[in-house]
């Protein structure tokens, strides 16, 4: 069902590797399927609960975990300190609506998310040449100390992001000035959705291009890329911006669709849960954040309904259990569930 | 100011305990592991166990953690991670975080959310005067055994057999495998060790900071300063280290309370610019 790109000539190799990025029918049902998910439990049939806001914030942490895949399942850097980027963003969305009160330019949805991406974008630009320095332990640290110091940061300037309580008083404007933010959640879904699916379609284009081969050439051995003439730092500047302002965006999602903002969302353990929900979920393949972050929040409902404290140990479980056992996670169990069924197929 | 510089010192020896185990792990089978301090909350949960419900001495909780630990290490070394020397970076954080997590939920079901301290003994408690500073007994005899101890694993390394084996699979583990050096049985025992001191280092440290389940996450910070500042490659390197780490932290919480949090962060991030390989690494390659 692909669309093959048409092939020039003289272009042979770079086209044959870009062929096959059209959208496949899967992915036309995926996000069919988030559209449906909004009548399903937008409170219109009697008798299944609502849940919109918690498909939202399913959807923050999707976008959180797809940023993630730019950086690691794409360029192959480790990171440990995504959460840095998401929580600024958070911050930088509630204050401008808490400046705003409500009215026009600060409290409007999409300002605050242009406001977001920039600010995110530009604290990943200015960290992203420590990030081109050294090993995957210098790496790991490097990103966790960035994250560690905006928590910090974020405790202690209390006159401005309310300390350890967290931002009070966040009023959002209507989306586009039409639609206001509902106690259903059905605005919040429905604008995340589509939030999400711009920097989605966004991501795609950039994984399907030149540019996003190169990445993979550079995750794939650096020194190799390098030789054949790939400007390494410069790609990594570029994608390790990118992919910060679009967890910015994710930050401030959470921060609109919740009114609020807390140093919860600048912590360790979102940094480590969206990793998780990305390996989980699959990396390097887009979907797998969104999948994961789908799978994660409704494990950690049932779970933790059944033992509320203990749900870290079964999430660590899962963890040990996907790093001994499988590979790719969800997205990767699905295709070598195909790859065995075609061959079977094939089979006489 | 004296007292501080004790109290940061006897920190910082403590800190050196808790750490070079990861510290000797990591340099010799380029393993993160970011479990290391599950194995001291264990040694650490054993002693206060086995002080406050079984009322058995202190100084036989610390040889009891340090085996324990050492046991544990060495079980979840043959039974687990040694599927993951061969996998990537990634994997190995992802694999540890998830046993620390599950650590954390184990400790927590069997132990309550808490915080945990104990009653040191006598002859451990009470403060003495020396040069003008008062300084806790406990502080002294911290000192005290962990300067001991990094006497005894200096010589181990650099005097015995076993020692110039682990520093030539440290330094090449292929070429040692080469000249007949069982680099697996020899990373069996270091890791074993290294918990087990891991573990020591967890019991001396509920006379000092208390536990409780979220201790493997708190302190892997300061083990990962500790090994990036100090490197991974001697001995001496992560000891200065934790010293500058125990002093500077101490005393940053001390004298500026408000910006205590930052010093030792900004610390690591500048170490790390400055000089990826750490602070007492000669620059190689």
């Amino acid at each position: 069902m692909s669309m093959t790109q048409p092939t020039k000539p003289g272009d042979g190799a770079g086209a044959r590797m870009l062929a096959g990025a059209g959208w496949r029918w899967y992915e036309v049902l995926f996000w069919l399927a988030a559209i449906g998910l909004f009548f399903i439990f937008g409170d219109f049939i009697p008798g299944i609960p609502t849940r919109l806001m918690l498909l939202s914030e399913i959807i923050s942490l999707g976008l959180l975990a797809l940023s993630i895949d730019l950086v690691l399942g794409y360029a192959g850097v480790v990171t440990l300190g995504q959460g840095a980027f998401f929580g600024l963003g958070s911050y930088v969305a509630g204050i401008m609506a808490k400046a705003g009160m409500g009215a026009f330019p600060l409290s409007d949805p999409l300002i605050g998310l242009a406001a977001a991406a920039a600010v995110s974008g530009l604290a990943g630009f200015i960290t992203s040449f420590l990030v081109l320095r050294g090993s995957d332990l210098t790496r790991l640290m490097v990103t966790l100390g960035v994250a560690l110091i905006l928590a910090e940061l974020a405790n202690q300037m209390r006159w401005l992001t309310g300390g350890a309580d967290g931002l009070q008083g966040v009023i959002m404007g209507p989306v586009l000035g039409q639609w206001d933010f509902d106690l259903w959640g059905r605005t919040a879904y429905l604008y995340s959705l589509a939030v999400l699916f711009i920097c989605f379609w966004i991501s795609r284009r950039i994984v399907n291009s030149t540019f996003g081969l190169s990445l993979k050439a550079i995750k794939g051995n650096a020194l190799r890329a390098r030789a054949i003439g790939v400007p390494v730092n410069a790609r990594l500047i570029a994608i390790y911006t990118i992919a910060a302002a679009i967890a910015g965006v994710a930050g401030a999602l959470l921060a609109q669709t919740t009114q609020s903002a807390s140093p919860d969302m600048i912590a360790f353990h979102r940094s480590a849960d969206a990793l998780l929900i990305l390996v989980f979920g699959g990396a390097g393949y887009l979907y797998g954040g969104l999948i994961g972050a789908g799978l994660f929040r409704v494990m950690q409902d049932v779970i933790g309904g059944i033992t509320l404290q203990y749900w870290q140990f079964w999430l660590g479980l899962v963890l040990v259990l996907l790093v001994l056992f499988v590979r790719g996670g969800v997205i990767g169990l699905l295709e070598g569930w195909r790859d065995r069924m075609t061959r079977k197929g094939d089979a006489p | 100011m004296l007292t501080i510089l004790f109290d940061g010192v006897a920190y910082g020896m403590l800190l050196f305990v808790l750490a070079i185990g990861l510290c000797v792990t990591l340099g010799l089978m380029n393993f993160i592991n970011l479990a290391h301090g599950a194995f001291a909350m264990a040694g650490g949960y054993l002693t206060i166990v086995m002080m406050n419900r079984h009322g058995i001495s202190f100084y036989w909780g610390l040889p009891a953690a340090f085996l324990f630990s050492a046991l544990l290490g060495v079980i979840l070394e043959r039974t687990l991670y040694v599927h993951l020397y061969t996998k990537s970076h990634l994997d190995q954080v992802l694999f540890s975080i998830g046993l620390v997590f599950m650590a954390t939920a184990v400790v927590d079901y069997f132990m309550g959310a808490n915080q945990q301290t104990i009653n040191l003994p006598p002859s451990l408690e009470g403060r003495v005067t020396i040069l003008g500073a008062s300084i806790g007994v406990y502080r002294i005899f911290t000192i005290i055994l962990c300067g001991l101890l990094t006497i005894g694993l200096q010589f181990v390394l650099s005097k015995t057999r076993f020692g110039s084996r682990l520093r030539a699979a440290v330094d090449d583990g292929r070429v040692a495998r080469g000249m007949g050096i069982d680099v697996t049985k020899i990373f069996a025992i270091t890791f074993a060790f290294g918990s087990g001191l891991a573990g020591l280092g967890g019991a001396l440290s509920t006379g000092i900071i208390s536990m409780d389940p979220t201790f493997p996450l708190k302190y892997m910070i300061y083990f990962l300063i500790v090994i990036s500042v100090g490197g991974a490659t001697t001995i001496t390197g992560p000891f200065f280290a934790s010293l500058l780490l125990g002093v500077a932290d101490v005393a940053g919480k001390y004298y500026v309370p408000a910006v205590g949090g930052f010093i030792i962060y900004t610390i690591m991030v500048a170490v790390l610019i400055l000089r990826p390989q750490g602070l007492f690494t000669k620059a190689s390659r």
